[in-house]
């Protein structure tokens, strides 16, 4: 039988012709472009702003120095901030506070569960620039509101942004992201049939044992999902430059301020797109991850549905 | 409900109560600062409340002229993306067009490949060569390209689950494909174009990069970029200033959020089905 179609090819071409410009000038150009201009030596102003030389590997090689690869300010240090900031803000801090956070919605009353969720929200949807003022606040030496806590606990203040640049960032991105995994562990947990809890509370078992036994098993395929995810949107995440520009001493430059700076304040584009190739190659390996599992995902419930 | 489970129910409230509090912390400052004459980076509360501080900001054209900014940005982009992503959506959807899925897989594939911390020198570099340097323009169309696959895919999603007898029933009447996307197909869309609106609106308003990027006279800068300006000639910030208009910049997106969760649940997070 021929499929009756409600739009002929030439009308769903007109449909598509706006999106299609679109995106191709703004997603599939720079995908291109970014390639390109790091093989060159691209400059923002001077000679090599408009006649830029092809400089073959160059800047790959200067990014993957040996002798200043682990140098602060440097490509590889900066790589290993990310890394330590992916692990331990989005990996250990966001996902496992998002699941303790959804798991005592389950428990708590409306009220109490309604303040919860709009402080965790809260944090999550309000404009970045706001936040870090907000964060700048907080943490003001003379008379920021952790300073008072700590005084009025008898301990010592501290000027965290300077002493404790990197574990500020990673605290700040905890806080400022949970709200995702809590929100997707709450929609997992409450696709469970409670006739399991139901069950496993006629056997006495206790909130840690449903937790472990019944609900994680069930929701494993939601913790890939949710790790993937906030993996990426950590790795890419600018919003610390606006509590540290990077600093002091680059030690909070992760890749995507180290690009910044590369690029708009040493004004090196054909360095600053290297630094971009790499972060898109790391970006299309935990995409192609995530891609493969949500195929796999629908091709199985597909199979369960015939 | 036995003994333990009570303890641990309380245990749970305790818990979850510390928790709301440890995420309200860096909050307080911005509830009382806006209100107060007086207001600094330390925490205080006003001695007496007043508005005096949102007048200054009223006072102030280029603080107003940065909120309208940040509008006819956010607007700009929602207008493009919603226009382009629902034509896109329908087409991919209700055509025959081959390798419909391969396109939204790859175009999923790319957007979250072409981050804005990736692509920022190509993205200057195009806009640029664009002429469009310090435009409210390039910010419109950068963002609309950049969110714009998400947006069909969510709105691809949407109008798979809507019957196609609906329009079928209508060119049985005689109706022509436009007109049964325009006057069947369309009303029946539209909460799901209320949600990629909403969705790309929040984005926009509250982005900081591109603008920070692309922009250059203060006449072009949005509230998020503008706010960074608010320094008195010794340079240090303003902060009552500073305060009440990070409050004014925020109510849009706290606005938006309380209309969402009231009207469908806050059950969305881009594109990604849990």
């Amino acid at each position: 039988m021929k499929q009756f179609s409600l739009l002929s090819r030439r009308v769903a071409a007109l449909f598509l012709a706006p999106g299609a410009i679109l995106v191709g000038l703004f997603i599939l150009l720079p995908f291109f472009w970014v390639i390109f201009v790091s093989f060159t030596n691209r400059t923002l102003l001077g000679r090599t702003a408009l006649n830029p030389e092809f400089v073959g590997l160059q800047n790959y090689v200067r990014l993957f120095d040996p002798a200043t690869f682990f140098t602060r300010g440097q490509f590889g240090s900066s790589l290993i901030i990310t890394t330590e900031f992916v692990l331990l803000s989005a990996l250990v801090g966001q996902a496992l506070l998002g699941l303790l956070l959804a798991w005592l919605m389950q428990a708590i009353r409306p009220g109490l569960k309604r303040f919860v969720e709009a402080m965790v929200i809260g944090a999550w949807i309000l404009p970045e620039v706001v936040i870090g003022f907000a964060w700048f606040a907080f943490l003001d030496y003379d008379n920021g509101t952790l300073n008072m806590i700590m005084r009025g606990l008898g301990l010592p203040p501290g000027d965290f942004l300077l002493q404790q640049p990197f574990w500020v960032i990673v605290i700040f991105n905890t806080w400022r992201g949970a709200a995702f995994s809590m929100m997707l562990f709450n929609s997992a947990f409450a696709s469970i049939p409670p006739s399991y809890f139901q069950a496993a509370d006629v056997a006495g078992a206790s909130s840690w044992q449903k937790f472990r036994d019944i609900a994680l098993p069930l929701i494993r395929g939601h913790v890939v999902t949710d790790l993937i995810l906030i993996t990426m949107w950590t790795f890419n995440v600018f919003t610390p430059f606006l509590l540290t520009h990077g600093g002091p001493a680059y030690r909070t430059e992760l890749l995507s301020i180290y690009n910044y700076r590369v690029a708009f304040r040493d004004f090196e584009f054909g360095k600053g797109a290297a630094v971009g190739v790499i972060i898109m190659l790391i970006n299309l390996v935990l995409a192609l991850i995530y891609l493969s599992i949500g195929r796999r995902k629908s091709k199985a419930e597909k199979e369960a549905a015939t | 409900m036995s003994g333990g489970a009570f303890l641990s129910r309380i245990g749970f409230s305790v818990l979850a109560a510390l928790l709301g509090v440890l995420f309200a912390l860096p909050l307080i400052w911005f509830i009382f600062a806006p209100f107060n004459a007086r207001a600094e980076m330390g925490l205080a509360l006003p001695d007496p409340w007043t508005l005096s501080n949102f007048a200054t900001v009223f006072q102030n054209s280029f603080a107003v002229r940065a909120l309208f900014n940040s509008l006819i940005q956010s607007v700009g982009g929602v207008i493009l993306i919603g226009a382009a992503a629902t034509l896109a959506a329908y087409a991919l959807s209700r055509s025959t067009i081959p390798g419909k899925s391969a396109v939204t897989y790859v175009l999923l594939l790319f957007s979250s490949v072409v981050s804005g911390s990736a692509a920022m020198v190509p993205i200057f570099l195009i806009i640029s060569a664009m002429g469009l340097i310090d435009t409210q323009l390039a910010v419109i169309l950068v963002f609309a390209g950049g969110l714009l696959p998400t947006a069909m895919f969510i709105l691809r999603d949407f109008i798979d689950g809507i019957p196609k007898s609906y329009e079928e029933s209508a060119m049985v009447a005689g109706a022509s494909p436009l007109q049964a996307f325009f006057d069947v197909a369309l009303p029946v869309i539209r909460p799901g174009i209320v949600v990629i609106v909403v969705w790309a609106f929040v984005n926009i308003w509250g982005s900081f990069l591109i603008p920070f990027i692309l922009l250059r006279s203060s006449e072009q800068m949005p509230a998020s970029v503008a706010i960074y300006s608010f320094y008195s000639e010794a340079g240090t910030p303003i902060v009552t200033l500073l305060a009440a208009y990070a409050l004014i910049y925020s109510l849009p997106v706290v606005l938006l959020y309380l209309f969402v969760s009231w009207r469908f649940g806050f059950r969305f997070f881009g594109g990604i089905k849990a």
